[in-house]
């Protein structure tokens, strides 16, 4: 049996177990359009350069029962900060409450997704924006997570509540027993007035492939502040897609960082949808990668109302036979008077057989808009190197200083100093910088 | 110190030095002067091992080793420094970073132990303060945005950072005014003692009223065709360079 048959069948046997959940009906839907839609190939205009359909022709185990990962188990993947974080774990997609850590309580609601969707309070909330990613989705991906959803969270800041802690999202996937597919999913709903810090991170234990489907919907709503971190630094045997999708319902500010610097494959999908006039949002990427790992970066933002404001700008570095995606949409709506919407992607080759396809594509249907994109790919700057050399600093320190430098106007925009110092290292690492 | 020999070097089919002979010793200053084209940037450029540059014949030694054979870094960790006409600008780079992993990469290469965090910030300071320059600077990035002095006294800064055995200042005066020249000749003469070099090219001889020079040798068409003391910068300032081309051509 073929992984996709194999996942249809899981899912048929989930759905006859939970028929009572109140996400039967969503998961069902969503179950439809997988099915229809199935694994998107190369001729999909939106994985030209991504082959996500060599995956699924592994076998994935697709658990869901909670794993017995202990604590012990994931205390060194910790990320620093992290004793001054909530911090939040999933293990093989399913929300873990015993590895979780509420570092205050009545900071943050944190409830099942499955038990929020039930509850008198939350319910009419999830309702109306569970699922509002899968309207940007064009592929089978992400109706798959959605036709799973199980063991999701929910995550509620209350009105006019600024979180004192930052919140770490660790996605664990356990492969010690095999290879597993999982698909973690999350709706983060930021009250009026209200301001959470998020990081994501993902982490694989063991030697097998794992495969991560992920899907976090953050709601932000008036006058709400979002801080969004993802750090991808999985391994080689890590591969995911992972879909942050920001809905701006209120005027409001969202500002995400995305840094990749390892996994086999890593798709991203950023979307910020901005419908409320005078939001603002700002979007910031990093990649840097060698060996034969693939990074895809795709952004969508959609101004809907007049006034929003989005700066985005992305860089990369891909070394030896790393390959890199950077598709950055930009919708501007008939009703979207003046927007501004800014948009750099700027790439950097370190070797003859690194490769990168870069493609900005703006559709404006306003005409009153002042929307600006650019991108370049280059290399390294051989006078620099020569100054840097000149000064006594070996050939390949000189190449990580210019290349940390490069990544300066991405990093500055990590505001979380535990986080920023932690990617500074790891980029450092990564450059083979030898003089920490 | 510095040793070259009957030194050739072209860039792409274009012959720049033909045959180029100087000696320098520790606790001297010489000035290399000469018009245009000369091929006075380009013998900064070979000595400090600027890619690009080939030399077809001739030798230097440095301290009685081949500098040709060695990498920009290791002439650097050998003691050779070149102040840079154009600094380049690194956004993103700041300077205390910069200058710090420079001041240990050359430690490490002397087989010196890095210098701890306070022993850098004082040692920073005190030559920040010798070249007048603003802390302000420290955090920025690297010549970004900097003025052409500021420019100019970052990179004597950083000669004071890395202690070389030998200075090379490629055309350090270009572009500075009479206060940028003042300060950056003291820091160059507070630098100086009886074992270390220096060797100043320039276009003109302003900046040797500053830095004073025991020899001044003037190099046109890619040969040092006179050498003498201070008083040849000063008649070449009177005279020009045309003196010189005409007694060449004779």
């Amino acid at each position: 049996m073929n992984t996709v048959e194999n996942i249809k069948e899981q899912l048929n046997r989930l759905y006859s177990d939970k028929k009572e959940s109140g996400l039967h009906a969503i998961r069902q839907n969503a179950f439809l359009q997988f099915d229809k839609l199935g694994i998107p190939g190369v001729r999909h205009e939106e994985w030209k350069y991504t082959r996500i359909n060599a995956l699924f022709n592994k076998e994935f185990r697709f658990p869901y029962t909670e794993s017995n990962l202990l604590r012990n188990d994931w205390q060194s993947l910790r990320l620093p900060g992290a004793d001054d974080a909530h911090e939040l774990v999933f293990v093989n997609g399913i929300f873990s409450p015993e590895l979780s850590v509420l570092r205050r309580p009545g900071d943050l609601v944190l409830l099942p997704l499955e038990e929020a969707t039930n509850s008198e309070q939350y319910a009419k909330t999830i309702a109306a924006n569970l699922g509002h990613s899968s309207r940007y989705a064009k592929d089978g991906i992400n109706a798959l997570n959605t036709a799973w959803m199980y063991g999701g969270l929910f995550v509620h800041v209350q009105e006019k509540h600024q979180t004192a802690h930052p919140v770490y999202i660790y996605h664990i996937t356990d492969t010690r027993k095999g290879n597993v597919l999982s698909q973690p999913r999350s709706l983060v709903h930021l009250g009026r007035a209200s301001g959470l810090k998020v990081v994501e991170t993902f982490l694989t234990i063991g030697s097998q492939e794992s495969f991560t489907n992920q899907v976090i919907e953050l709601i932000v709503e008036e006058d709400a502040q979002l801080e969004y971190y993802k750090i991808q630094n999985d391994g080689l045997h890590a591969s995911q897609v992972s879909t942050t999708h920001v809905r701006q319902t209120g005027k409001s500010f969202a500002h995400t960082v995305t840094i990749s610097l390892n996994g086999n494959l890593v798709r991203n999908n950023l979307n910020i949808v901005m419908e409320a006039p005078h939001c603002e949002s700002h979007l910031y990427g990093l990649y840097l990668l060698k060996g034969h790992s693939h990074i895809d970066n795709h952004t969508l933002v959609d101004n809907v109302q007049p006034h929003c404001f989005s700066n985005e700008l992305y860089k990369g570095v891909l070394d030896e036979h790393a390959t890199g995606v950077f598709n950055g949409k930009i919708f501007v709506r008939q009703d979207a008077q003046k927007t501004n919407a800014y948009q750099s992607n700027k790439n950097i080759l370190l070797s003859d057989t690194a490769t990168v396809n870069t493609k900005p594509q703006l559709e404006i249907f306003a005409d009153d808009v002042k929307c600006s994109h650019g991108c370049t790919i280059g290399s390294i700057d051989t006078e620099a190197m020569f100054y840097l050399k000149s000064r006594g600093i070996t050939e390949k320190n000189a190449r990580s200083l210019l290349m940390h430098a490069f990544a300066e106007d991405v990093l500055e925009n990590i505001k979380l100093p535990f986080i920023r110092s932690y990617v500074d290292q790891l980029i450092s690492e990564r450059l083979e910088f030898d003089l920490l | 110190m510095l040793k070259i020999s009957n030194l050739h070097a072209r860039i792409e089919e274009k012959q720049i030095l033909k045959g180029i002979n100087l000696e320098i010793k520790p606790g001297e200053v010489h000035a290399i002067m000469g018009p245009n084209g000369s091929g006075k940037s380009t013998l900064a450029s070979v000595l400090a091992g600027r890619e690009h540059f080939e030399v077809t014949e001739g030798s230097v030694t440095f301290d009685g080793k081949d500098l040709l054979e060695l990498a920009p870094e290791e002439r650097a960790g050998e003691g050779l420094f070149l102040a840079f006409q154009y600094p380049v600008e690194i956004p993103g780079l700041t300077t205390t970073n910069f200058i710090k992993t420079a001041v240990n990469e050359v430690r490490k290469y002397r087989g010196q132990e890095p210098l701890d965090a306070v022993g850098f910030l004082k040692l920073m300071k005190e030559k920040m303060a010798l070249m007048e320059m603003d802390q302000s600077l420290l955090s920025r990035s690297l010549n970004e945005g900097f003025s052409g002095g500021e420019k100019k006294r970052n990179e004597i800064f950083q000669m004071a950072m890395l202690e070389p055995k030998l200075a090379i200042l490629d055309e350090t005066d270009s572009g500075l005014d009479i206060d940028a020249i003042r300060i950056v000749a003291n820091g160059v003469n507070r630098f100086r003692n009886e074992n270390n070099a220096v060797l100043v090219i320039t276009h003109y001889q302003r900046l040797l009223d500053y830095i004073v020079p025991d020899f001044v040798h003037v190099l046109y068409n890619g040969r040092i065709v006179k050498s003498g003391t201070r008083e040849l910068a000063l008649e070449l300032e009177e005279k020009g360079y045309d003196f010189i081309k005409s007694e060449v051509a004779v």
